[in-house]
């Protein structure tokens, strides 16, 4: 089978970000960026299901500007077989990522699409929940353990209570979480494989998919700061504080 | 505006969130229906109409909504949507939440707006992104806003007071596409870690799960639930859905309590708007301490034995 992983270049996620000057956006300029950490383990999962011999091709496609190049071959490096970048210097929103999504799955035809739960920048969990309704697929989200058996798939999710465990009939949609795997290091030699690893590369224009901005971000703001607290010299000090000062215990 | 809020439940219950979701959704439009989709939910339907600003109660009850599968109660949600056009569908922000309304957005063609933390008017919201480390404002030009809300950031309407009539959805969808295996639910009889007045959070520090006691024991004696960061989570020490952060719960509580958590960026995120945080850490440059309203610089494993013998 085929497993198709779409990924996100994100910010690295040490890096504390901040809005820019006139407040209109957060601020970007230089900044080391990264493959976000969840589509990282969406990758190693993929990877994996091919080292285990239940998938044979594993493609990882990215929606972004061409630097996104970058994460691509990071992920050849981790094991995928070959590359799709959809090119655009605009931000695309999930669902307009789901479209796009939707129109490479028409063309590839895999039987799972492996994402990350969300990603770190925009915090939205939307993208492979949209991808699953737009196929009329079944979803298995935040997956903390993937089985494929007996062309089932069985998806441990991480739930508010627990552990929930589901079935779903393939072609399916699972988005990771954290849990799911350890994200292997690509070796040098692998860093180097990766670069002659086929990469295409589509305008995001040449898709015909309709991706106009359904939201507008009116400005941003730092969170309200908290105020500097006090350091307490012992328990004692600790407990009369909260009981007396803060009124809390 | 007539207002669609999905209610979270356990086929049982009617969960708390759900009242802060409503709480949102009556800062949008003051003809409030809430859906209870659910096996056997009566008493969560009873409930729900119960609840001071609910007009109509939605009660679709089947097999097929036992376990929310979203691939089910997605389409009714749909149906709902199309036949009484609502002017906003909310959900709250929990794994359920987030499970279920992104495929209700993209079935009905609409960008949804995740974990919403202010309502500034009916088309603009604030969320927090990259981590809580800025907040967007953000106005929907579509037709439906489709929010998932987080709960902690509005105080919960009265649940009851209310007398709101239930209405029973006929349709049954199931779609085929999933079905339920097995669940593996934590017990606690501690309160629920998102609605907790106080939170004590382990993180690496605490070395084991064993150690993990002494936080029960304060905890009960605080009236606490305990969660933890995700590096006592990775390391084992305890079950993930007690991990506080960007990518477990977001709690907001009166105290908060951060024992043996150094205060990365993504725990922060989960914890930072509690009323007052203490820390307590023997490394006197952990960021928490940055956050942190009251900070001790010591050993967890002199000062939590010391608080449950003083805090009788």
């Amino acid at each position: 089978m085929k497993i198709l992983v779409p990924i996100k270049r994100v910010v690295d996620y040490n890096v504390k970000v901040r809005p820019n000057g006139d407040g209109s956006n957060v601020d970007l300029a230089n900044v080391k960026m990264s493959m976000n950490p969840f589509c990282e383990i969406a990758v190693e999962e993929a990877v994996r299901l091919k080292e285990a011999g239940k998938a044979t091709e594993v493609i990882v496609v990215s929606i972004g500007p061409a630097k996104a190049q970058e994460q691509i071959r990071a992920a050849m490096a981790i094991g995928a077989d070959r590359g799709i970048l959809i090119e655009t210097d605009e931000s695309l929103e999930p669902l307009a990522i789901a479209k796009c999504l939707k129109n490479v799955v028409e063309k590839e035809s895999p039987e799972m699409v492996i994402l990350g739960k969300q990603s770190i920048d925009g915090d939205n969990n939307q993208t492979g929940q949209m991808l699953a309704a737009l196929c009329n697929w079944g979803q298995g989200t935040f997956a903390s353990e993937v089985v494929l058996a007996d062309g089932k798939l069985s998806v441990t999710r991480e739930i508010d209570g627990g552990l929930q465990t589901v079935q779903l009939a393939l072609p399916a949609v699972v988005t990771t979480d954290l849990r799911l795997n350890e994200p292997r290091y690509a070796k040098l030699p692998d860093i180097m494989k990766a670069k002659k690893k086929p990469l295409e590369t589509i305008a995001l224009a040449d898709l015909g998919v309709d991706t106009k901005p359904r939201t507008q971000l009116l400005g941003v703001t730092p969170p309200p700061e908290r105020s500097g607290g006090v350091k307490v010299a012992d328990v004692d000090a600790l407990i009369d504080k909260l009981k007396n000062e803060a009124k809390v215990i | 505006m007539a207002v669609l809020v999905i209610a979270e439940h356990d086929n049982k219950t009617l969960h708390p969130s759900t009242l802060n979701v409503i709480a949102a959704a009556s800062k949008v439009g003051d003809d409030i229906s809430v859906l209870v989709a659910g096996a056997s939910a009566a008493d969560v339907a009873d409930a729900a109409a119960k609840v001071a600003g609910v007009s109509k109660v939605l009660h679709a009850d089947n097999a097929a909504y036992q376990y929310q599968l979203a691939e089910n109660v997605a389409q009714v949600v749909v149906s709902l949507a199309k036949a009484n056009g609502y002017s906003h569908i909310l959900a709250p922000a929990t794994t359920t939440g987030k499970n279920l309304l992104p495929r209700v957005a993209a079935l009905l063609d609409i960008q949804q707006l995740s974990d919403v933390i202010a309502v500034e008017s009916e088309d603009t919201f604030k969320r927090p992104i990259y981590a809580g480390n800025v907040i967007a404002t953000v106005k929907s030009n579509d037709a439906t806003k489709v929010l998932t809300v987080r709960a902690t950031a509005f105080d919960p309407v009265a649940s009851e007071g209310g007398s709101a009539s239930i209405e029973a959805v006929a349709e049954v969808s199931e779609a085929g596409l999933s079905s339920f295996e097995k669940e593996e639910l934590a017990k606690s009889d501690r309160p629920e870690l998102t609605a907790a007045r106080v939170v004590i959070s382990g993180g690496r520090g605490m070395q084991n799960g064993e150690n993990f006691e002494m936080l029960y024991t304060l905890a009960d004696k605080l009236d606490a639930a305990v969660g933890a960061s995700r590096a006592a989570v990775d390391a084992g020490f305890v079950p993930n859905d007690m991990q506080v952060g960007q990518t477990g719960k977001i709690v907001a509580p009166d105290l908060y309590i951060a024992v043996g958590i150094s205060g990365a960026i993504q725990h922060l995120a989960g914890m930072k708007d509690s009323k007052v945080i203490v820390a307590i850490n023997k490394d006197e440059d952990a960021p928490i301490f940055q956050v942190a309203d009251y900070g001790l610089v010591a050993d967890l494993f002199d000062v939590i034995p010391e608080l449950n013998e003083k805090l009788a």
